[in-house]
């Protein structure tokens, strides 16, 4: 094994559908074949637009969904075997950030029981050292002094504030990799950049491994290393932020990048070039290339029928379309 | 503000919609003026709680039950549409001339009557149309926005998110109304569905002639369909110009500030946060609201900042912008 903290390998998180609760209808393939390394301190994002799995992705790689085939490495250990109190052991090293801060909080705790929790729950007994770890984490995410947030509940705090007490809490077990699913889209875009640097920050400080989870193209630029495009319960694209945003190669990765605008009156003159249809169900994804009903580019005969495998059109960016054939 | 121009299609003047609550009076809009042409967007431009939707429901008069304060003058065509009581504003106006997409509409399309019935439903109730003359407009109004005729028999539930908001864009056309009011319509969409959608609203624009007043926090999005932006900031327009004026080089400090937080994608330049918290509408500052988080504050912004004139239909909330302010 090579130095890697995780390492992800043809990976397929599928859930079973059922109707009226007994017959079979197939399975939903969330994330269907899915292979990418995380080194120690990189960060990463995961890109792509609702039920391309990139949340069902996350919660695997957090160890809540059990992979159905494939693999998840951390730090040498498979995650496929672990029993549940081995994976309740797991799960103190990584941290996760939620989406929705509110509905993340508990909130009937104050700011210092909901982050005593994590800490009674992995066995820091000692209330001296727990009320110190507490501080030291508020003081991280800058919510100071502390005395003036510990007794407070979620309700009494602005949504940044929710969301930085949602990373302390990610942050105090000390976990070497922090998940984030979509850790700002609720917040204002004012609020969004502090809490980003804020992520980024730390991540860099503690030189902790993050992997963002998002459907915004255009936050990932100044907060990841690499950028994972996924599509239909597969990783189409993959390359260095700067190579993927400027020179994309996958039609999929060029019609997500040509449809984010940035703020420009020209915009409101022109209509935008947008690929027709809609991503297709992971019940029954199509044959061949997932993304070839919706292809511009499609070659006839190719796409409809043969599964791309990743090629390489440029040293280190590697994308999943038979155009590079 | 007043910012002048003849031919407007709807006029807004010292507009105030307060709510009672425990914390006291809560000034979601307080005294906003502006105006609309016909063919125009205008996008109210805003953070969560500065009082945008609160504007959509005072315009159209979709109110909640607390209300302490509803006043002002909302002109359409000339005539103030305050003055009508409740049934003349429902049979004339709602629906009739100004229809709205409200926030999250696709989620709340009945879940057991077919999609072309909801659509149709307008035209019956409003214009007494026969089911068959209904439905076949309705028909129409669904090539309008890019969806096929036969998802007219479909119930909300068999279409997609995207689908459902082109949905409610139908319906909310179907009357041809003069004036659409849309708040965040695209904000719960994928990047691409938002870009048809934002596509149609244009083509409905160019075709149909409608003016559109759009409500988001969505800069990057708001400048696909632009004409002019409003500025809000806790309950008052603070800057109000035409959409190369503002995405170009904002006036107003909170604009200047708004604009640098927003990342961009074919840009190198880190994004910036705005510091600080916008205040209570409950108890609002006495000065200009937003001097505690102004990079730019002097001695002046403890007074209220008149809406000073900076151009042809361009106006700012603001004392360095006041030829005398920075002054005296």
């Amino acid at each position: 094994m090579n130095g890697a903290l995780l390492s992800v390998r043809d990976l397929h998180t599928w859930f079973e559908l059922r109707r009226w609760g007994f017959v079979r209808v197939g399975f939903v393939r969330a994330v269907d074949g899915v292979s990418f390394e995380l080194a120690r301190g990189e960060a990463v994002a995961f890109v792509g637009e609702s039920g391309c799995g990139k949340s069902s992705l996350a919660r695997t790689l957090l160890g809540l969904h059990r992979p159905t085939r494939g693999e998840v490495v951390f730090d040498g250990t498979r995650l496929n075997e672990l029993d549940a109190p081995a994976l309740r052991r797991f799960r103190a090293r990584v941290g996760y950030v939620q989406q929705d801060p509110y509905g993340a909080l508990p909130p009937f705790m104050d700011v210092r029981r909901i982050l005593a929790e994590p800490l009674i729950v992995h066995g820091v007994s000692d209330r001296a050292e727990r009320e110190r770890r507490i501080r030291e984490a508020l003081e991280e995410v800058r919510l100071s002094p502390a005395d003036d947030f510990l007794p407070k509940f979620p309700h009494m705090l602005s949504g940044g504030q929710q969301q930085r007490v949602v990373i302390a809490r990610a942050l105090i077990l000390r976990p070497q990799m922090i998940v984030a699913d979509e850790p700002m889209s609720m917040l204002d875009a004012s609020v969004r950049v502090e809490i980003l640097n804020l992520l980024r920050g730390i991540q860099a400080a503690r030189s902790l491994a993050l992997a963002f989870i998002t459907h915004d193209l255009s936050t990932v630029r100044y907060f990841a290393e690499r950028i994972f495009v996924m599509y239909a319960g597969r990783i189409v694209e993959q390359a260095p932020v700067d190579a993927l945003l400027e020179a994309p190669q996958h039609p999929y990765t060029k019609a997500l990048i040509a449809a984010i605008a940035d703020p420009d009156a020209e915009n409101a003159t022109r209509i935008q070039d947008v690929p027709g249809g809609e991503p297709p169900s992971l019940l029954q994804p199509p044959p061949g290339c997932r993304f070839h009903p919706r292809c511009r580019q499609r070659i006839a005969g190719v796409c409809e029928t043969e599964v791309p495998p990743d090629f390489e059109p440029r040293p280190g960016h590697r994308s999943a379309c038979w155009l590079h054939r | 503000m007043a910012a002048g121009g003849d031919g407007a299609l709807l006029r807004v003047e010292d507009l105030r919609l307060h709510y009672r609550s425990a914390r006291g009076r809560v000034r979601a809009v307080d005294g906003v003026s502006f105006d609309i042409r016909r063919n125009e967007a205008l996008v109210v431009l805003g953070e969560s709680g500065c009082g945008k939707t609160s504007l959509s429901k005072a315009l159209l008069r979709v109110l909640p039950r607390n209300v302490a304060e509803y006043s002002g003058r909302v002109l359409l065509d000339g005539t103030d549409l305050m003055r009508f009581d409740e049934e003349r504003f429902r049979r004339e106006v709602r629906w009739v001339r100004m229809s709205m997409v409200m926030q999250a509409a696709m989620n709340a399309l009945n879940p057991v009557v077919r999609v072309g019935e909801q659509v149709a439903e307008p035209l019956r109730v409003h214009r007494g149309w026969s089911r068959d003359r209904a439905m076949a407009r309705a028909a129409e109004v669904f090539g309008l926005v890019g969806i096929a005729p036969d998802f007219l028999q479909r119930y909300p539930f068999e279409l997609s998110g995207g689908m459902r908001q082109r949905a409610v864009l139908a319906m909310a056309l179907a009357t041809e109304p003069d004036l659409l009011i849309l708040d965040e319509p695209t904000s719960a969409l994928d990047v691409l569905t938002q870009a048809g959608i934002m596509n149609q609203l244009k083509r409905v624009k160019r075709e149909l002639g409608t003016s559109f007043l759009l409500i988001t926090h969505d800069i990057a999005t708001s400048s696909e369909i632009a004409d002019r932006v409003a500025l809000m900031y806790a309950g008052q327009i603070v800057e109000f110009s035409d959409a190369a004026s503002f995405f170009g080089a904002p006036a107003h400090p909170y604009g200047k500030l708004l604009m640098a937080s927003v990342p961009r994608l074919r840009q190198v330049r880190r994004p910036q946060h705005v510091p600080g918290q916008p205040p209570s509408l409950a108890a609002p500052p006495a000065g200009c609201r937003f001097a505690e988080r102004c990079p730019a504050r002097f001695e002046r912004c403890g007074e209220a900042p008149p809406a000073v004139a900076i151009g042809t239909r361009r106006e700012v909330r603001c004392w360095l912008a006041d030829p005398r302010g920075a002054t005296s």
